[in-house]
């Protein structure tokens, strides 16, 4: 069974990211390239950040995610290089993000990465764009803590890189 | 070793000791956020000392792994800068060495972005805008402690004091770097120094701290000699792989 491409690439949309489980690895635009070598598919993946630990449970979750689907043989590979950028989270991953409580990464992230003043973001409880940062590391690295002057709620921030 | 293996880990061991030291602070740092931010730089550390290792062992050819590597060295093999294994001490210890190390890290994985290595160029354009979070934190920490209160002020200077002869290790080159620079492997070496001095002084001139006039310089770890310090750090780190050969998960 060799499906279509395309197909694959849907089945991947159902596959969340371990660590933000609203949105789904192509989503986050990690899954670089399908592609058949003979009876094997090959998906590329691209690292989040070098020390990411959900690195090797992405690699398992497509693994697991295809051989249900009945695909035999599977190869998941890293590429590293472009690097990854949030600017390849797609417009479906940043409303999701931002429905599941996480304000998406600024756009450009060339422009503003490294530095957090240059990075604002607005509520994802009430829109307002009246917020302040609380501290530059979150729960994981890619985030950092934000809180809105306006609803008074924290949340946290999606940091451009 | 050829010049290749030794430059990889040279950046690897020094990328693994330092966050061996900043994964330590998980659970003891003086405030949450910065208990936080010190173990996710940790991780962000031995996340790229896998990048490194990775290189180290496909140029190595000989069959090691990246854990071989970290596990199964003992002091004299580890080529890291001697910065990276300075105790913890305190807070203001652990971010003066933290943003030394930045002050040099950020401009040689931006030189090493022009590697004509592919690995090495593509392992810089990925850590390199980890590396720009990470000084950003440091430095604007140096900042508000070093202007802040007596107290304050005076811890991070006696920090800065003990670990300045040290940054030293970060920036000598030997014949390794230079057959590599000529390579245009590690090009750009003279603009690290160059950046690495003008960010210290403008950041010590903000944060009102005196950058010590000793002319010490401690060097010796990127040819396998380290302080009193090194020898607990491994015996620590490798204690489970050691204890339990080639185990599993």
């Amino acid at each position: 069974m060799r499906p279509d491409l395309d197909t694959v690439r849907d089945w991947l949309g159902e596959v969340p990211d371990p660590e933000i489980p609203a949105i789904s690895v192509v989503d986050l635009g990690i899954v670089r390239d399908l592609a058949w070598q003979d009876d094997t598919l090959v998906v590329t993946v691209t690292p989040t950040y070098a020390g990411c630990p959900a690195t090797l449970v992405i690699a398992l979750d497509i693994e697991t995610a295809l051989h249900c689907r009945g695909l035999a043989k599977v190869a998941v590979r890293q590429q590293m290089s472009p690097p990854w950028s949030t600017d390849w989270i797609s417009d479906a991953g940043r409303r999701k993000l931002r429905d599941y409580g996480i304000a998406p990464p600024q756009l450009n992230a060339a422009n503003c990465a490294g530095m957090l003043s240059a990075q604002t973001a607005a509520c994802p409880q009430c829109g307002s764009e009246n917020t302040e940062m609380l501290a530059g590391r979150g729960s994981t690295p890619c985030k950092a803590q934000f809180r809105c002057r306006d609803c008074r709620e924290p949340f946290d921030y999606f940091k451009a890189i | 070793m050829a010049p290749l293996v030794t430059f990889c880990l040279r950046m690897g061991d020094t990328a693994l000791i330092l966050g061996q030291q900043t994964a330590a602070w998980c659970g003891h740092a003086p405030v949450l956020e910065e208990d936080i931010a010190f173990a996710n730089m940790g991780l962000d550390l031995i996340g790229q000392t896998q990048l490194w290792y990775g290189l180290a062992t496909e140029a190595e050819g000989a069959g090691r792994t990246p854990d071989d590597l970290a596990f199964l060295r003992s002091e004299r093999q580890f080529l890291n800068a001697q910065l990276a294994e300075r105790p913890n001490v305190d807070f203001a210890h652990a971010l003066m060495r933290q943003y030394l190390f930045d002050a040099w890290h950020l401009p040689m994985q931006e030189a090493l972005c022009h590697s004509s290595h592919d690995g090495i160029r593509g392992l810089a354009q990925k850590t390199v805008k980890e590396v720009r979070y990470h000084i950003d934190r440091s430095r604007e920490l140096i900042v508000r402690l070093g202007d802040g209160s007596d107290e304050s002020h005076a811890r991070m200077q006696g920090a800065l004091d003990a670990l300045w002869p040290y940054a030293a290790d970060l920036l000598v080159t030997d014949a390794v770097e230079a057959e590599l620079a000529q390579q245009g492997v590690v090009p750009g070496l003279d603009r690290v120094r160059t950046a690495f001095d003008a960010e210290t002084a403008a950041t010590m001139a903000r944060a009102t701290l005196a950058i010590p006039d000793t002319g010490q310089a401690r060097t010796g770890g990127r040819t396998g000699i380290h302080t009193e310090a090194m020898g607990y750090i491994l015996a620590e780190m490798q204690s489970v792989p050691r204890a339990f050969p080639d185990a599993r998960w």
